[in-house]
């Protein structure tokens, strides 16, 4: 018995979400008494830091990732061989592609988006409304399948490296073609999912010409931006940018938002970060409600403050 | 083009959610449900747009009891042909991929659409699941979708950005904000929807591999510390020191 681990590798680096979901599956693995095991895809350096995150060992194979149907063949291929009967991934673009068809060929119980350790009998806690409620949910197939919610569970490193190996498979031929990839984020901006701080804008900005100091900020602080609907939907932001119930979740230790009035659908998506800040000219907003901290003022005039704060507070650290 | 169209039921976005029986069931009391946002917005509506440009029909699907009638006819009164309710409670992602799969099978669609995810259970995994059920290629999280022929081009989220992939029918996609606009129902379609096909089947033999113990709420937040706005700059050192997180 073993658990298996997707991490799965963007050009030779493994982002935070896969070594949160390595992680996780090496202590689950310690829970069970077995070995985690993590499978990935390309080329990687060394172990590429996954057994740092708790990997004993590491799987390489050659599979077309953009398809989700030899990517699930790989995995029941791996999961066959490592003899796993529990097998994580992230709840990324990845694990939503791949993990539901493992499930349903493994005929396993899938919970997507764990956001804590499974407890006795397989109890994985989840959020659910839109992060308006928790459910603990329980797995009864002896084959398992969990997604790891990105930002909840942190990494646990154990300074320990692990054994890399080759996987062999023959994926066979794709039933989908690849014509283009375009990248979205600027260069070095981490994605939404997976950002550990976000400064976040709404209709208060009044146009996207103002979005300035909102950009400045993001970039002082290494953060990612983030919107409300209706300014995705008005065009003055690009849809990835969208928060809520009906855009991104996200969960970062920090969220900034700056003239956003705080509606439920809008708090739905937002509402695990650990730490919110509202900056609202209305002291009524109902933002003020879920934040942490709150400024009552004008964004204009409170921006600028904050950018230089900002600034002096990086020069010194 | 035979369009198949899997359809959730959900509380309304505005809805109070809270929980009866101990924590273990949602309290529907006084909650209003929809078509689960990203079921109607997205994948709907685009199907309804290709029936429209190239023709063929869109069916609607739904694994639900009684209750479900009401959303149903709302997707009908939208515009789609025909619906399917297999009568069986939504009670687990594998067991509803099943239901769908063990109707779809042998059908014939082209396109097997679904939304992203459900703003209850947010799970983004029943669409894999009856791909991979009915062995048929899997497009996830989908924002653009068109149809040459029997191949389709679509736009979809990939970590960090957006790739564009070809496909032929028959494929299970999910939808995302993009794909379409939302549509609001004209009181013809509502009339007609009134005697629009609606069959109900019998549910497939399944189990439930997973179940929901109980739920609780998360823990309120402990109140908001007012930061005066003329002094705006000391947040920096209050994230810094107090928060610590910068
Ligand atoms: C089914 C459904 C799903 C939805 N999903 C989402 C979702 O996923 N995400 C989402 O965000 N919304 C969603 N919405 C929309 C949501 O209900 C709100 O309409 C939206 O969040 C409001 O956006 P906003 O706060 O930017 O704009 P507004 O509500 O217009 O608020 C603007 C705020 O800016 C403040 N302001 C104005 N000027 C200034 C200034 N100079 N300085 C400081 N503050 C200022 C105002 O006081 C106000 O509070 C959804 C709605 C529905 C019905």
């Amino acid at each position: 018995m073993s658990v298996l681990i997707y991490a799965e590798n963007q050009n030779g680096k493994f982002p935070k979400s896969a070594l949160e979901a390595v992680s996780y599956g090496a202590e689950v693995a310690a829970m069970m008494g077995t070995d985690a095991i993590a499978i990935t895809c390309g080329s990687i350096n060394g172990d590429g830091g996954l057994g740092n995150a708790g990997a004993s060992n590491v799987w390489v194979a050659n599979a077309p990732t953009s398809d989700s149907q030899l990517m699930g063949k790989l995995i029941v291929a791996a999961a066959a061989k490592a003899n796993a009967n529990v097998i994580i991934f992230s709840h990324d673009v990845a694990g939503k592609m791949v993990a539901p068809r493992v499930a349903a060929r493994l005929d396993a119980g899938l919970v997507p988006g764990a956001t804590a350790l499974p407890g006795a009998d397989f109890v994985v806690r989840k959020n659910v409304f839109s992060g308006k409620a928790i459910a603990d949910v329980a797995i009864h197939t002896t084959n398992k399948v969990i997604t790891v919610l990105p930002n909840s569970l942190g990494v646990k490193n154990t300074g320990a490296t692990a054994a890399v190996e080759a996987f062999a498979f023959d994926a066979g031929a794709s039933r989908i073609t690849v014509k283009e990839v375009k990248s979205e984020n600027k260069d070095g901006e981490i994605p939404l999912p997976e950002a550990e701080l976000v400064v976040s804008a709404g209709r208060g900005m009044k146009g996207p010409e103002h979005w300035g100091p909102i950009e400045e900020l993001a970039k002082i602080l290494g953060a990612t931006t983030a919107c409300s609907r209706p300014v995705s939907d008005i065009g003055w932001r690009p849809h990835h940018e969208h928060v809520g119930q009906t855009g991104v979740t996200i969960r970062p230790n920090l969220y900034i938002a700056v003239g956003i009035s705080g509606a439920i659908q809008h708090l739905a998506g937002v509402n695990g970060s650990k730490i919110i800040v509202v900056i609202n000219k209305d002291p009524e907003a109902p933002f003020f409600k879920a934040a942490d901290y709150g400024i009552v003022g004008d964004a204009f005039e409170v921006l600028p403050k904050i950018i230089e704060a900002a600034k002096a507070f990086k020069a010194a650290h | 083009m035979k369009i198949l169209v899997c359809i959730s039921k959900a509380p309304d976005t505005t809805s109070k959610i809270a929980f009866t029986d101990g924590g273990s069931k949602f309290d529907e009391n006084g909650v209003q449900f929809i078509v689960n946002p990203y079921d109607e917005w997205y994948a709907l509506v685009r199907a309804l747009e290709l029936k429209e440009t190239i023709g063929g029909t869109v069916t609607i699907l739904s694994v639900g009891g009684t209750d479900y009638e009401p959303i149903i006819r709302k997707a009908l009164a939208i515009g789609a042909d025909e619906a399917v309710r297999i009568d069986a409670a939504e009670s687990d992602s594998l067991y509803v991929a099943k239901q769908i799969a063990a109707y779809a099978n042998g059908k014939g669609f082209d396109i097997i659409f679904c939304g992203k995810e459900t703003i209850n259970f947010n799970g983004s995994i029943v669409p894999g699941m009856v791909a991979e059920l009915l062995d048929l290629p899997f497009v996830s999280l989908a924002n653009k979708l068109n149809v040459n022929g029997n191949t389709a081009t679509i736009e979809r989220e990939v970590a960090g950005g957006e790739e564009v992939i070809e496909v032929n029918t028959p494929f299970v996609v999910s939808a995302a904000k993009g794909m379409a606009e939302q549509r609001i129902p004209n009181m013809r379609g509502i009339m007609a929807a009134r005697t629009k096909p609606l069959e109900v089947v019998p549910a497939a033999a399944a189990e439930a591999a997973t179940s929901v113990k109980s739920y609780s709420l998360p823990p309120a937040k402990s109140g908001c510390k007012y930061i005066d706005a003329e002094n705006a700059g000391s947040l920096i050192q209050l994230l810094h020191e107090e928060a610590k997180a910068i």
